[in-house]
């Protein structure tokens, strides 16, 4: 049986080191927070100027100033601080965030992601990815294997305007976890396949090379 | 020294709001915008204004009530995707649009106000944002040239403000607005509660008063939620 949304965030979630701090996504991506490990301890930034942020709140603690960068109410924890964008972003391009899951439109062998913009549509911007992908120490990338009409989503180039080069690091699918060769001549590793899940199906359904 | 405190958000505008103009917007989604300008904005009916702030508002609240009356000529933003007026606009070539990647932006800001004409960022590198632009190699790495920004007017939000003009902001609404305060020919702050000169801690002054040129309370508020997301009790 493939991951589901859950399954996938949760799987994400074993990637987290005690210590991180960490800048989540919108979608699946923000589910991750449900699954941190016992024993790990990590520190959510929100590129919208908060660091250390805590879950939704109760009904009678919603206060409008406290947000996410989803434009989402959320709380404050022992020891949130908040600063400037430029700040914010200081943080993310200066690489002292450990790790960013995020989602994707397309990724290539390479590293190469593609998640803003497809020619044609009405595009609503990059927000933050961009400088996301070009400083953050790690990046994760949880997507669907493939796009609604089957088509592959890791490809051996991508398809769509770029939001960064070489930038992915690993992939987490619905079929199973994959190491992307972002330094070296590109390729796609297989480290881990969802129960069930054959070989045989991640090759019949990605386009990309699959190394080692 | 003449009095930095005006009455409303309408006499602080008097004099400043022209057409063409390049106007600053502090705030993120709603959180943090100058409500009380934007609409003093609106009732000038300046037009063709270039507006840089992160997002476009949402249909009848934030820049979304200046797209209404077709004030915005171009929007400077890193995401925008909130309302249907702007996708209008938008699609119909009504409406120009420079996307800045949003670290890109904030740093355009601050660099702007700090007296920096430029600066390098590894932001964007290989994509269409670096079209055009100069891309130099540091130490093994690429990375691409972007511009400061200065406005002639930026309208920011700030939570307590005293008469000099010393700004303290609340939590994430603090976001865009102190750069933004920084990088502009005459800034108006909108404050919710205007007290008394030495009232606020010197080591707690977000914003240096040198920085605000006019300043207004739009008390009371009431403040906009684009997404309540709330938990149940366990």
């Amino acid at each position: 049986m493939p991951w589901n949304r859950d399954q996938m965030a949760a799987r994400a979630a074993r990637e987290l080191k005690d210590g991180y701090y960490v800048n989540l996504g919108i979608g699946i991506p923000t589910l991750v927070s449900n699954y941190v490990p016992e024993d790990v301890d990590i520190t959510l930034q929100s590129e919208n100027g908060m660091l250390g942020v805590g879950p939704f709140p109760l009904d009678n603690e919603v206060d409008a100033d406290i947000i996410n960068a989803g434009k989402q109410t959320v709380t404050e924890i022992k020891g949130t601080s908040y600063f400037s964008s430029a700040d914010s972003f200081g943080m993310v391009r200066g690489g002292h965030i450990d790790l960013s899951i995020l989602g994707a439109m397309e990724v290539a062998e390479n590293g190469d992601l593609a998640n803003w913009m497809i020619p044609g549509k009405m595009v609503k911007g990059m927000g933050g990815a961009m400088d996301l992908v070009a400083g953050v120490k790690r990046v994760i990338v949880v997507m669907e294997h493939v796009s609604k009409d089957g088509s592959s989503k890791l490809l051996p180039k991508c398809t769509l305007p770029l939001t960064g080069q070489r930038v992915v690091d690993m992939v987490i699918t619905e079929l199973g976890v994959f190491e992307i060769d972002k330094k070296g001549t590109g390729g796609v590793k297989v480290i881990e396949l969802a129960e069930g899940v054959t070989l045989d199906e991640v090759r019949q359904k990605t386009a990309a090379k699959i190394v080692g | 020294m003449a009095s930095k405190v005006y009455k409303d958000a309408k006499s602080a505008l008097e004099g400043v709001a022209r057409d063409g103009m390049m106007v600053m917007c502090g705030g993120f989604g709603l959180c943090g915008i100058p409500e009380r300008l934007i609409d003093a904005l609106r009732e000038s009916g300046v037009k063709n204004l270039t507006c840089v702030s992160n997002n476009a508002g949402v249909d009848g609240a934030g820049l979304g009530l200046l797209l209404a009356t077709r004030q915005i000529k171009k929007m400077i933003s890193s995401y925008v995707g909130e309302n249907k007026i702007f996708a209008q606009q938008y699609l119909a070539g009504e409406l120009e649009l420079e996307f800045n990647p949003q670290g890109t932006m904030s740093e355009r800001i601050r660099a702007g106000g700090a007296g920096i004409p430029a600066f390098f960022t590894p932001t964007g590198v290989g994509t269409i944002i670096a079209d055009g632009k100069e891309v130099r190699d540091f130490d093994g790495r690429q990375y691409v040239m972007e511009r400061g920004l200065f406005a002639d007017v930026a309208l920011v939000r700030a939570w307590k403000g005293d008469s000099a003009g010393n700004l303290v902001y609340r939590k994430a609404a603090r976001n865009f607005n102190p750069m933004m305060a920084t990088a502009a020919k005459i800034t108006i702050a909108e404050v919710e509660e205007l007290v008394p000169l030495g009232s606020i801690d010197p080591d707690h002054v977000h914003t240096p008063a040198i920085f605000v040129k006019r300043i207004i309370c739009g008390a009371p508020y009431e403040k906009k939620i684009e997404q309540r997301t709330t938990r149940k009790a366990a």
